[in-house]
């Protein structure tokens, strides 16, 4: 009870903290903006609906992928700016409380850029889902949260390196490669309707919560290191 | 008859160095401060007066060396030790109130914000953000967050640094109210020795990252 009471009260400075600065928000807006717009222009989606929903998942999850790379950078960026996350690192609330509250608020954070981001991808490409629509509802923050949950942890990781904008997507993309080839091809898979996406969305679910353990678990150890 | 058992020294260092790839910021150092004892720590740029008070805060490990704080290791002390840097350690997005409940939050804390925020002299109702302060202002509002939980060993980190020398003096008699209402033990840092005097009890120099004779 204590422990979630402590997630939300980091849940609540982060949103506290972007509704003043919109700094993620803006940025990720502005990002999946324009990777809708760019490839729309590409091709015309209304002459080729069947190319149109075979690629629309993976342009969703790059768009969606880079512009929570965004978001991850900045949740950082946050704590290091005045050496807060010193003080984070002296209270007695359990570190990984900060991390949870911190991956909670990312997942929120892309959650909405989704909301604005669907409308805007059916109408750019389209878009008539031939499999079970309901389906995404389960895709979408499954996919998400294995993003934010890794993300945010090895955004932690890199606080310390020189470059730690780079070293994020290098660190991330291998270690997402799996949870990644299953969100693309469940999103695809209800798209098209040509396969059932259970295998990957079961794969997904797996994923998150094999990475979420092992996150929550080894915080500690990051947060606390020289 | 059996003599009375030592008293547990607040900090304890013994043959203590930190060494950063070819440099070494501290040296061999052993000390220790008794309970209620106020230390200010003197020495150049580069000393090794900010990486003491790291490892003393738990902070940063000694890289070989053993150190004590009420006879346990630095981090098993959170709640009897509280530090503060050069910097606020707080979010220049919210007002000094939100920050400090926020980390009243976070911790077993004896005043609350308000309370803390009237120690220091800001007033809590001051709807500004931080990141709007005068350098004093911020100052004094990262020293109220450190008392928030009334800590046994309180560490300062050029505490006076870019601050006016009015915001200092407030600084130093809240400091002194501060020691002299409990047995409490403060190890502080600064380059301006004059101002800090009234607050010593002992006074360290370090130089290379030892102390000086």
């Amino acid at each position: 009870m204590n422990y979630a009471r402590h997630v939300l009260i980091h849940l609540r400075k982060d949103l506290r903290l972007e509704w003043r600065t919109k700094d993620s928000i803006n940025g990720m807006l502005f990002f999946t903006l324009l990777v809708v717009v760019v490839f729309s222009l590409a091709f015309d989606p209304t002459a080729y609906p069947t190319i149109a929903r075979q690629i629309s998942g993976g342009l969703l999850w790059v768009a969606l992928l880079f512009a929570a790379m965004t978001a991850l950078n900045q949740s950082w960026a946050r704590e290091v700016r005045n050496n807060v996350l010193d003080a984070q690192r002296l209270v007695s609330a359990p570190a990984s409380a900060l991390f949870v509250g911190k991956a909670l608020s990312n997942l929120l954070f892309v959650s909405g850029v989704e909301v604005v981001l669907a409308p805007l991808f059916t109408i750019f490409y389209n878009l008539h889902p031939l499999g079970q629509t309901w389906l995404l509802l389960l895709i979408l923050p499954l996919g998400t949260w294995a993003l934010v949950v890794n993300g945010t942890f090895f955004a932690a990781l890199s606080l310390r390196t020189r470059s730690r904008e780079l070293m994020l997507p290098l660190v991330l993309f291998p270690i997402s490669m799996p949870a990644l080839l299953a969100m693309i091809n469940a999103t695809t898979n209800v798209l098209t309707g040509e396969f059932e996406p259970g295998l990957w969305i079961k794969l997904l679910l797996a994923y998150d919560i094999a990475f979420s353990t092992v996150c929550v678990l080894l915080f500690d150890t990051i947060l606390h290191a020289d | 008859m059996s003599a009375a058992p030592l008293p547990i020294p607040a900090v304890h260092l013994d043959r203590v160095s930190r060494v950063y790839g070819n440099f070494a910021a501290l040296r061999n150092l052993s000390f220790s401060i008794p309970t209620g004892s106020s230390v200010v720590v003197l020495g150049e740029n580069g000393a090794g007066k900010s990486t003491l008070l790291r490892i003393l805060a738990g902070l940063v490990s000694a890289t070989c060396g053993k150190v004590s704080i009420f006879g346990s290791a630095p981090r098993e002390q959170p709640r009897r030790l509280a530090y503060m840097s050069h910097e606020t350690m707080l979010y220049d997005e919210l007002t000094a109130l939100e920050n400090l409940h926020y980390f009243a939050a976070l911790q077993p804390s004896l005043l609350t914000p308000e309370q803390a925020l009237r120690e220091v002299g800001l007033d809590p109702a001051l709807p500004r953000r931080l990141g709007e302060y005068s350098q004093g202002m911020r100052q004094r509002a990262s020293l109220a967050r450190v008392l928030l939980t009334q800590p046994d060993l309180l560490l300062l980190d050029e505490p006076f640094s870019n601050v006016d020398v009015a915001s200092a003096q407030h600084i130093v008699h809240l400091l002194q109210r501060y020691v002299q209402t409990a047995p409490r033990t403060l190890i502080l840092t600064t380059h301006q020795a004059d101002l800090a005097r009234p607050l010593a009890h002992t006074v360290i120099t370090l130089k290379a990252g030892q102390l000086a004779p």
